[in-house]
């Protein structure tokens, strides 16, 4: 019989990202006994690699911004299929969470005036994003971080989470492995927060870490939690293309928020030629405008780069399409041109993009501040995950939690750059609190050690297959396939193909085998990740077939408009009795008229 | 092309080096390298990684004897003519592989009180600061806790003083919070005394490895040090504190 280690703790999150470590601090702050799992070091998560800032309506730069401006924004960015009461929580919450960093140690770039800075942003009404350099997500998660582990949490490091338990229909604890040792560990909780990130690992290019194998989605879901708007999945427009080693990794949106512009092979500025509709308002029709505007001209509109990330993305894809791309299969992003406009051109770059010029000048031996990057979209963000209430973000499971990019809600159909920071404070510290309020008024369960031990067996099978199926194999076939049939441009027939090599995947997975032995040994941890990559493939490429439209990042050959019918609805998606994947649609409650006026006052 | 490497294999209790063969493409770093050779040779290769853009200092090694970030080492920098080895950091125990144990760094930045910032500037709860006052720390603040700087410390490295010295990483930690405009702590006897600022002298080791090119030495440890003996050993300056607050800005 397998061993395990047992722990208890009235609140568990998992997941240390900038959602994690917030909801952490909060649940402490109410006086009950947190855990934090960690899959990578302290610090490591994905939030230290979120460049551009945070986005609260502050208005410490343009004084016409505040809470309703943003909340419009993100209406609107989402094509108003968002959860409209999470998109007014986070806009009349973020400008506070952000305060409270700075509380924290948090050192933010200035305004003239001492204030915190904001720069432009792609679907921003006005300069909005709290920022450090290209650096804020570094900035956010050791702020946290460092004011976290005073505040009595108990971290576990390198540890990852295989299933959640249940008694009685309420999740009390969690079952996982370290992977220094490969030991089996047992987590008691009153209440489980998950905090557990993306699942952009289902795709070959990404500009995510191997983390993110949607672990918080498939616990979530195999606990018979609801997951929505699955089909949404954000293609970065700018990551890297060359050389083939880097492909996928982000270029800030930050360099067109500083006036970087997107041409093709022709030297044109191919934004111009397609601003969609409900943006031709807000948006400058011609280049001179959009220099002003990046410059803080308050009459001016914003330049068509800083449109939201699907549109961009899908233009991109039409120019390297119709053979206007730049050599290495991209397009140029530039921002080295503002030289023509500024006199300290280079210095800025510098300072405002730090991280970029390092890391083009190290790894694709191209100076940004002299020459244009190439670059092209790369999967990113899934502004679809675990269902939630906006106000305690509580799942339908009693006692199981989800904040940041695992819950979903806030984003509807497309993210707006910076809003994810934002999200990840606003919401990890709302399930924080609940979550503590909840294991208040609820028992330490008895925990199933029959259940314990079938699992820990089940995890340990891969061992008996030596020679079996290699695991980064099976993974690499995986991830080809969701980006060729369920990536920027979707159509049925190619869909249901990917559900039929999902099902040959699963297949191949219940044979896969690792060598060596338990102690950290990532053969093994990529065969335990499989299975909740293929969750979240399936779940992903359903939900896109369930939506026959075209709307925000789900774009659908076959159905290239939008359609009515489902302009007011959610795809959801969970597990039926018989243990298939279900998928349905529901109708968005009526938005009350307060907020619909906001929307209306703000075209 | 195919490039021959010498990775480190092995755990806390035995272990050498072992040879591998892979092909190598235009572009690639030593982290595509062992991924690759990971991949198809040796699954249980173990070696820590996330962002692969040198951004979470996560996949610190040693290539060539150099403390390197493995994501932001291009294979086109090195010689391909002998094997390349990679090994873990050696001021910290082994776990396994790639894998050394840097817990101890954790630990450390846990016993550096917190900050503490003054009372708000603004009625509205907000602190006013200048962009000047603040470029040192934000140079500070780039730290992407990597290690490499605790890695080629020959306090840590060769004489083992981890439980007497707190290395480059926190002594610049400590500065960052030293030199924040609004932080009121005073971290200048511990410093002194449970820190061990006295045990670094300044061979810059740490800030040629630094991958964020943080002027460890310079702006930080030496300004640092300079604090400590204003505040220990220059009675004139002592008695001149009596009567005045803790300096609150870096050196300019």
């Amino acid at each position: 019989m397998p061993d395990y280690e047992t722990f208890q703790h009235d609140v568990l999150v998992i997941g240390a990202g900038g959602a994690g470590l917030r909801a952490a601090i909060e649940a402490s702050a109410f006086g009950v006994s947190v855990g934090l799992i960690c899959k990578s070091l302290l610090g490591k998560a994905h939030t230290v690699m979120a460049e551009g800032g945070i986005a609260a309506a502050l208005a410490n730069v343009d004084d016409r911004d505040n809470w309703k401006v943003h909340f419009a924004d993100t209406m609107r960015g989402g094509q108003y299929v968002n959860n409209w009461r999470m998109a007014e929580l986070h806009a009349r919450e973020a400008p506070a969470r952000v305060r409270e960093l700075e509380a924290w140690g948090a050192v933010f770039d200035r305004t003239k005036d001492g204030r915190i800075l904001q720069r432009n942003f792609g679907g921003h009404k006005y300069p909005r994003l709290a920022h450090v350099g290209d650096r804020t997500g570094l900035e956010m998660i050791r702020t946290l971080q460092d004011h976290g582990v005073h505040q009595g949490i108990d971290v576990h490091m390198e540890r990852t989470v295989l299933e959640l338990l249940k008694q009685n229909g309420r999740v009390v604890g969690a079952f996982g492995y370290d992977r220094e040792r490969g030991r089996f560990l047992v987590y008691r909780a009153k209440a489980v927060v998950l905090a557990t990130g993306g699942i952009g690992r289902a795709y070959k290019i990404t500009s995510n870490s191997w983390e993110y194998t949607g672990d918080g989605h498939s616990l979530a879901y195999r606990a018979g939690a609801e997951l929505i708007d699955m089909e949404f999945v954000q293609f970065h427009p700018t990551g890297m293309v060359w050389p083939p080693s880097v492909r996928g990794i982000l270029v800030t949106e930050g360099v067109r928020g500083e006036g970087g512009i997107l041409t093709n092979n022709q030297g044109r500025r191919f934004m111009f030629d397609d601003i969609p509709e409900n943006y031709r308002a807000q948006t400058a029709d011609n280049e001179e405008e959009g220099w002003r505007y990046c410059q803080g001209d308050k009459d001016a509109r914003r330049p068509p780069e800083l449109l939201t990330r699907d549109h961009i993305a899908r233009c991109i894809v039409r120019e390297i399409k119709a053979g206007r791309g730049s050599p290495h299969g991209g397009v140029f992003l530039d921002i080295a041109w503002i030289k023509k406009r500024m006199s300290n051109a280079e210095d800025y770059i510098k300072r405002k993009l730090p991280s970029m010029y390092h890391q083009f000048k190290q790894l694709a031996d191209i100076d940004i501040t002299q020459e244009p990057m190439e670059v092209g979209p790369t999967t990113h963000y899934v502004m679809g995950g675990i269902r939630v209430d906006a106000d305690t973000q509580m799942s339908r499971i009693p006692g199981l939690f989800a904040a940041g990019e695992c819950a979903a809600g806030i984003n509807g159909a497309n993210r707006l750059g910076g809003n994810s920071l934002s999200d990840l404070l606003v919401f990890g510290k709302r399930a924080g609190e609940f979550a503590a309020d909840f294991a208040k008024k609820n028992p330490v369960a008895e925990i199933d050690s029959g259940q314990i031990e079938e699992m820990a067996r089940h995890a340990l099978e891969p061992f008996e297959r030596g020679g079996g199926e290699n695991p980064y194999a099976v993974q690499h076939d995986l991830q080809e396939t969701m980006q060729d049939n369920v990536g920027i441009v979707r159509t049925e027939n190619e869909m249901i193909s990917a559900l039929e090599k999902l099902e040959s995947f699963r297949a191949r997975t219940g044979r896969v085998g690792v060598n060596g032995n338990r102690e950290f040994n990532p053969g093994w941890h990529t065969a335990l990740d499989l299975e909740n990559l293929l969750t979240v493939s399936e779940a992903i490429t359903r939900a896109a077939i369930e939506r026959k439209e075209s709307r925000g990042a789900q774009f659908r050959e076959d159905f290239p408009d939008k359609d009515p019918k489902f302009g007011n609805a959610n795809t959801i998606v969970w597990r039926g009795e018989d243990g298939g994947m279900k998928v349905r649609l529901d109708a968005i409650p009526e938005m009350p008229v307060e907020l619909r006026q906001i929307i209306e006052e703000n075209p | 092309m195919n490039a021959t490497f010498k990775i480190w294999r092995g755990d806390a209790n035995s272990g050498g080096f072992r040879e591998y063969a892979t092909e190598i493409s235009e572009g690639m770093v030593v982290l595509d390298a062992i991924h690759q050779i990971q991949a198809t040779q040796a699954t249980d290769l173990a070696c820590r990684w996330n962002c692969k853009a040198g951004k979470c200092g996560s996949c610190s090694a040693e290539v060539n004897g150099m403390p390197r970030l493995m994501c932001m080492t291009r294979m086109s920098d090195l010689p391909l003519e002998r094997p390349i080895t990679v090994e873990p950091m050696k001021a910290f125990p082994v776990v396994k592989d790639l894998i050394s144990d840097v817990s101890w760094n954790f630990r450390v930045k846990k016993r550096i009180k917190q900050f503490k910032p003054r009372p708000p500037d603004a009625p509205d709860g907000t602190w006013r600061m200048a962009q000047e006052d603040i470029d040192r720390v934000q140079e500070f603040r780039k730290c992407i806790e990597c290690f490499l700087c605790q890695d080629v410390c020959h306090v840590l490295r060769d004489h083992h003083m981890h439980d007497r010295f707190i290395g480059p990483r926190f002594l610049i930690y400590a500065a960052a919070l030293e030199m924040h405009p609004l932080d009121t702590e005073d971290r200048i006897p511990e410093l002194r005394e449970a820190h061990g600022i006295g045990y670094c002298n300044i061979t810059k080791c740490c800030t040629k490895v630094c991958p964020e090119n943080i002027e460890i030495t310079d702006n930080g440890i030496i300004p640092l040090k300079e604090r400590v003996v204003d505040e220990f050993y220059d009675p004139l300056g002592w008695l001149w504190k009596m009567g005045t607050k803790k300096s609150q800005t870096g050196p300019k």
